[in-house]
């Protein structure tokens, strides 16, 4: 089953684990499974409109889904899906 | 009550130095350490490269790369990545509205104020239950 690595900030939503098992054959079926397991992740990983949150990047194994099919991305049982946050900023010039 | 930041002075010297030699860009990085029965204490930190195509004066960006590179950092040393700093050159340590979008909870963001002559000052801010950065005591033993 692929592997979902939860970033820190995320852990208290998954009851602290760091990687957690999700069923899913694409990145989409993945999300929606997580969600389901662990409803509190929702908020914080998606917008109103059931979209990834424009703040989030999710990778499978080392690559980006930006840059292969979104969340149509095909993942497999040995697969590891990262939920990376942005991390970004500024002063108060922005 | 946010829980307290303890900064070792080790970790504090490579923020402070980053933060410095950057000026007048915007430095940022990662903080390490352990949870305590008043909040955490923070043994080591790390710079990293400031990848934001924006002007660097007023804007950060960590890389996804890099991002991964600190949870297995923490990972293997059995730390717990408490959070991110990033610099204010010219500007007070408060958050911007920038910061306060993209914040995620469980994170202290750690914002160093740095001024042309090298003095800093520091504030740490976490996201209360509504999404509003409150501040963090930090504490520090030197």
């Amino acid at each position: 089953m692929p592997i979902v690595l939860i970033p820190t900030p995320l852990r208290r939503f998954t009851r602290n684990s760091s990687k957690v098992l999700v069923s899913g054959s694409v990145v989409s079926e993945i999300v929606d499974n997580l969600v389901l397991d662990y409803p509190e992740v929702q908020s914080h990983l998606l917008d109103s409109s059931g979209s990834i949150r424009q703040f989030i990047n999710i990778f499978v194994d080392e690559d980006d889904i930006r840059n292969l099919h979104q969340l149509n991305t095909v993942v497999n049982i040995h697969s590891t899906i990262s939920i990376v946050p942005a991390i970004a900023g500024g002063n108060l010039k922005n | 009550m946010q829980k307290k930041l303890h900064i070792e002075p080790q970790p504090w010297a490579i923020m402070e130095r980053s933060v410095i030699q950057a000026f007048p860009d915007e430095s940022c990085g990662f903080f390490f350490g352990q949870s305590t029965t008043d909040g955490a204490v923070v043994l080591s930190a790390c710079q990293v490269e400031n990848s934001t195509i924006l002007n660097k004066k007023y804007h950060f960006r960590i890389n996804a790369k890099d991002y991964l590179a600190a949870e297995a950092y923490a990972d293997q040393h059995q730390l717990q990545l408490l959070g991110v700093y990033h610099s204010h050159p010219n500007q007070p340590a408060i958050p911007s509205s920038v910061d306060t979008r993209v914040a995620l909870p469980d994170f202290s963001y750690l914002i160093i104020s740095v001024n042309p002559l090298g003095q800093t000052n520091k504030r740490s801010w976490r996201l209360d239950d509504s999404r509003q950065f409150q501040e963090q005591l930090i504490k520090q033993n030197f």
